[in-house]
Formats: C-alpha cells, structure tokens, sequence
C-alpha cells in the first residue's frame, strides 16, 4: 500500500510519561553501563565491583534525567522534533558535568567532565535514534492499522439493513426516519473522519449511542443497552473507533442470533489515573463460528498498544451466560476545548 | 395466472421493519402483478411451522435469521409434497450470493426495489420450487455447517427433528429410521450423504447403521446375527436395543471405544 507509507506519523519525541518508554531507557542505559563495566573489569570476578562503580555515577544522572524529563514533556512536545531533542542533549550533558562537578572525588581517575558529558550525549543520541527508528517501524503499522478500522468497522451489512429499516419508516413516521438518516450521517461522518490522533471518550461514547439507536430501529425489542457512565470521564483521550466496534460485535454476536431479547451493558468509570471500559453481551454458544469478532479485537488491542504501550489492557471472558470485554487505559485529559458537551456541532 | 387468483406471498425475515417493507413494496406491485400475503414469521422454524397451515406459492425468504437461517429453512420445505418456490432476501452476505450465483438461484438484495421484486416473483413461479440437491450444494458453498434438524413430512406438515436427539439413523428399504429417544421417523435420504453431512456427530457401526457418537455408552459381546458381525454390539444411551458393529467398522469403532475409556 504504498499511498499509506506515505502517510507516515511524523518524528515526535517519546512520550516520556508512558511506561513502556521510561522503562526501555532504563534498560537501555543499564545495559550500556553493564557494557562498560565489562570493558573494564580485568576478570569476571571484578565485573559487579566494576558495574556498582559505574552506577554509582550514572544511576543519580539516570534517575534525575526520567524525573525532569517526565515533568518537562507537555512542554517538550511544543517544539519541533530536532530542537526538543537538542534542548534534551544539552540538559542531560549539563546534567552529568554537573553531577561530576559535584562529587569529582568518585571519579579520581578516568572518567572527567568533559568525558562523562561526551558519553552521556552519545548515550542520548542512541536512545534517540532508537525511538525514532521504532516509531518508524510501527508508523506503517499504525496506518494499517487505521485503514482496518475503516474497512472492517460498520459491516455492509449494518449499512444495507438500516437503509431498509429506514425506508420502511418514510411512509409511516417520516420524523424518525429522518432523525434515523440524521445518525446515520453523523456515524458515517465519525468513521470517515481522519482517525490519526486521539480522541475523547465521549465522542466515542456518542458515536456508540447512535450506533446503537440505528440498530434498535431494527431490532426493535430485541436489543436493550444499559449505559453505566455516570462515572466516565468524558475527557479522557482515547483511539478513535475503540468502542464503536465492539459495540457492534457485541450486537452481531450476542443480539442478532437470539430470538429473545438481550441486553448490552456498557459500563465506563474513572478510578484515578485509570479509565476502565467493560462491555458485556448475551453469549450465543451456537453463534460461535460467526466470523469477524477476532479480526475486531486484535484490531483494537494494537491500536490500544500502539497508542499507549504497555499500559493498556484488553481482556475478554465468558461469565455465565454473557461474554464480556474488559478494558483498562490510563487516564489521559484532552484540552478542555475539544470536549463537546451532549453532542458535537459539526 | 388470471386477476381472480392473485400470488400467494409468505415472508421470514427476523427484522419487522424488513417484513413492513417487504409488504409495501408487494402492495406498490399489486395492480401490475396481484398478490397477497398469507403469513409471516420471525424465523425459519416459526415459517416452518406457520406454513405447512396454508398453501403458498412463494416464500421470501431472509438469509441471516435465529433458530434457523433462511438456507436452512428452504432445504426442510423440500420435504413437503408441494413446496413453495423461494427467493432469497439479503442484506449483504457474500458467501451466500456466491454459492446462489454458482448454482443458479435466484436472490433479492435489500433494500428491494418493485420492479426486481416483480421479475423474480414471475420468475419463481414459472420455476418452481429449487431442487433439494441444489440448496444442499449452496448450503455446503455458502459454507453453512451441517443442518441443526432433520426434516419429516407427516400428514402435509413438516416435522423438525433436532439433531442433537438423535440416537441412530439405520437405513431401510428405501428410507432411514431415524431414532430419538422418544421415537422413530422415517425420513427420504440417503445414510451416505447423512454421514457425509453430520460426520461430527455420527460414527457408522455397520453397512447400514450410523450412532450418534455422543450416546455410545459401551460395547457387549454376543451378537451375530449376519455374517458381517465382529461379534461386538454397541449399547446405546436412550434407548434399550443393542445395534451390532460390523467386522469391517470394529476397528473405527474399537477406537471410539477407547478414547470413551479414557474420558472415564
């Protein structure tokens, strides 16, 4: 797909408040002092003495860089790529001249200011160099991954039944089947909409509750939804079309083939700096071979792992006679601006 | 057909707005081509049991529905001595449109417009109704698992028979008994396409006898009543007879038997 590797995220330094970034720096840096101690231990024996040595200066230099840095990377983020990392190289080779310049009796022999400063920068430039490399090997991955979500969300399916179900309505209650055309618009709107960055949980939210309101035009009785959001923050960022499909599988496989009436229950709540999102639907165990709800949620898992590393989770499970879906994101706030209130003005 | 019989309609389809639209539209055809509907139902085995009640002359049928989807529903109306002609109804479901193109039956896609409703309901009366083989063929290219009943006609009217309640199904004459634990059936198909079909749930014992895998309790000694006998008889859960397993199945069964030993 050579149109969608052109489209490829732009370098944007790290987001130092994520802990899949902050512990690869950890291990990265600890590795090269490990590397150094064995450079200089004469025998293996001598290596741990050798390495405590070495972390006795880069450890505090280590330590106090993540600290500033997570403090400093709202601010960072408002610079070009080139001069944020340079305003970095420049405060971390500062910071281990300092650091020497401080205590300069550790370091009688070998290790001086100015060298200490030149191998904290080149350490820097290889931290650097890999995240730019690793948010190039992903970026490509991250437009598939968008491109997916745009051809395997709303199943054509979806599209052609509602259309009928709205042409039914125009001669009876041509009120709700324009209010039914008008969430149709704004749903294929969202879809369509360019879904590179994130977005805000009630966003998501609204896009679920036309979603939904569609399908109950439909299914009539035999769709119920619980909403559980008192407690959702409506301006936690979140990937765009998160919900959305899951809503819609949760219909496919759990409403669609059962003759009775089922319930979807969405339940969305803050517990401090977590947004958790359980979804729970009927399970038909005869409807297992339907296809698709995989594809789905390998989908959502990625994207959730591109956007927030190892601090999201996903986890499904069977309780009874319901299928549930448990998320886990941490709790990020979007700029007030972009929170709409009920519903977004286009 | 003259003004004075007009088409007689029946419609399945799980979604009522889809129902409501389908008899609008037949209502906008009504002058060009006179028609009436007889009944509706949610799904193939309500359409089942409301249709053998009147006769019908075509049933639109919806492809993805509970309980019983369209295809599924259209193999058991084979088994009524005059089944309606169907035409099939779907939104989009392209495994189901493949296996209609290749074997040539005829399909409406929603919404429906007037004017192909009319061309295929002249089309499917003059047709007539589609041949068991070829809805078996597009069940099996839609890539529809097996049936979840077997069909009976009794006195005009279809009888479903679940497949999870069958104990056996030994060919006769010309027919297969089909067994439940309540009680036997005679059905019109052949034991090898049944076999074929239902190979998950059936293990043949004998030239003329498949078990339903799951109701073998254990094996006897004792019985030879052919010259085919291995000398072994299958005990059966639900009910008391005691079918024999031929020389030639016992080492296909032998292995049933022990992996039911393992499982305790």
């Amino acid at each position: 797909m050579p149109i969608l590797s052109q489209t490829s995220v732009p370098d944007a330094l790290p987001d130092f408040r994520n802990l899949g970034v902050v512990a690869r720096i950890l291990v990265i840096v600890n590795l090269a002092a490990l590397l150094g101690a064995a450079i200089r231990a004469p025998t293996l024996g001598l290596l741990s003495d050798a390495f405590i040595e070495i972390a006795f200066v880069v450890e505090p230099v280590l330590v106090a860089s993540l600290c500033l840095l997570w403090a400093a990377s709202p601010w960072l983020t408002k610079f070009p790529y080139w001069i944020g990392l340079a305003v970095i190289a420049v405060g971390i080779m500062w910071l281990t001249a300092g650091a020497q310049w401080v205590r300069p009796s550790v370091m009688t022999e070998g290790l001086g200011i100015l060298r200490g400063a030149s191998f904290a920068l080149l350490l820097t430039a290889f931290l650097a160099g890999y995240f730019h490399l690793r948010n190039r090997a992903f970026s490509p991955a991250l437009a598939e991954a968008r491109l997916q979500a745009l051809q395997a969300r709303i199943r054509p399916h979806f599209l052609f039944n509602t259309l009928n179900a709205v042409l039914s309505l125009i001669r009876k209650d041509p009120r709700r089947a324009e209010h039914a055309l008008e969430d149709l618009a704004d749903l294929y709107r969202m879809v369509m909409a360019d879904a590179k960055n994130l977005t805000t949980l009630a966003q998501e939210i609204d896009l679920a509750r036309q979603y939904l309101n569609l399908e109950q035009l439909r299914l009539g009785d035999r769709l119920a939804v619980e909403w559980k959001i008192d407690e959702a923050p409506r301006d936690a960022l979140v990937p765009p079309l998160f919900l959305q499909p899951l809503v819609e599988n949760a219909v496919y496989h759990g409403i669609e083939p059962g003759a009775e009436r089922g319930t979807i229950e969405v339940a969305i709540r803050r517990d401090r700096d977590r947004v958790h999102v359980k979804l729970t639907n009927p399970y038909q165990p005869e409807y297992q071979h339907r296809q698709g709800n995989r594809i789905a949620l390998a989908n959502i898992r990625e994207r959730l792992q591109l956007h927030f590393d190892v601090e999201a989770e996903l986890a499904t499970g069977q309780t009874g006679a319901n299928y549930e879906i448990r998320m886990a994101l941490p709790y990020r706030k979007a700029p007030p601006q972009s929170v709409p209130g009920e519903r977004v003005a286009a | 057909m003259s003004a004075a019989a007009p088409l007689r309609v029946f419609l399945v389809d799980d979604e009522q707005p889809a129902r409501e639209r389908m008899k609008e539209v037949l209502g906008d055809l009504a002058t060009e081509l006179p028609n009436v509907v007889v009944g509706e139902a949610a799904n193939g085995r309500e359409g089942l049991a409301l249709l053998s009640r009147e006769p019908v002359d075509v049933a639109l049928v919806d492809i993805h529905m509970p309980q019983m989807d369209g295809i599924e529903f259209a193999r058991h109306l084979t088994t009524l001595e005059n089944p309606p002609a169907v035409v099939f109804v779907t939104a989009h479901d392209q495994h189901a449109i493949e296996a209609f193109e290749v074997n040539a039956i005829d399909y409406l896609l929603k919404p429906v417009r007037a004017q192909r409703l009319g061309a295929a309901l002249a089309k499917a009366r003059s047709s007539g109704a589609i041949r068991r083989e070829t809805l078996d063929r597009a069940a099996a290219a839609a890539g529809q698992g097996p049936r979840r009943f077997l069909s009976v006609s009794e006195r005009g009217r279809i009888h479903l028979v679940p497949v999870a309640e069958i104990v056996y199904l030994k060919a006769e004459l010309k027919y297969v008994t089909v067994r439940t634990p309540q009680r036997e059936y005679l059905l019109e198909e052949s034991l090898a396409s049944l076999e074929q079909e239902f190979a998950a749930h059936f293990v043949r014992v004998h030239r003329s006898c498949l078990v339903a895998r799951r109701r073998v309790r254990g094996f006897e000694r004792g019985v030879e009543e052919d010259g085919e006998g291995a000398g072994w008889a299958v005990v059966l859960d639900g009910v008391a007879e005691k079918l024999p397993v031929s020389r030639r199945q016992w080492p296909v069964v032998k292995a049933l038997a022990g992996a039911l030993a393992e499982r305790g």
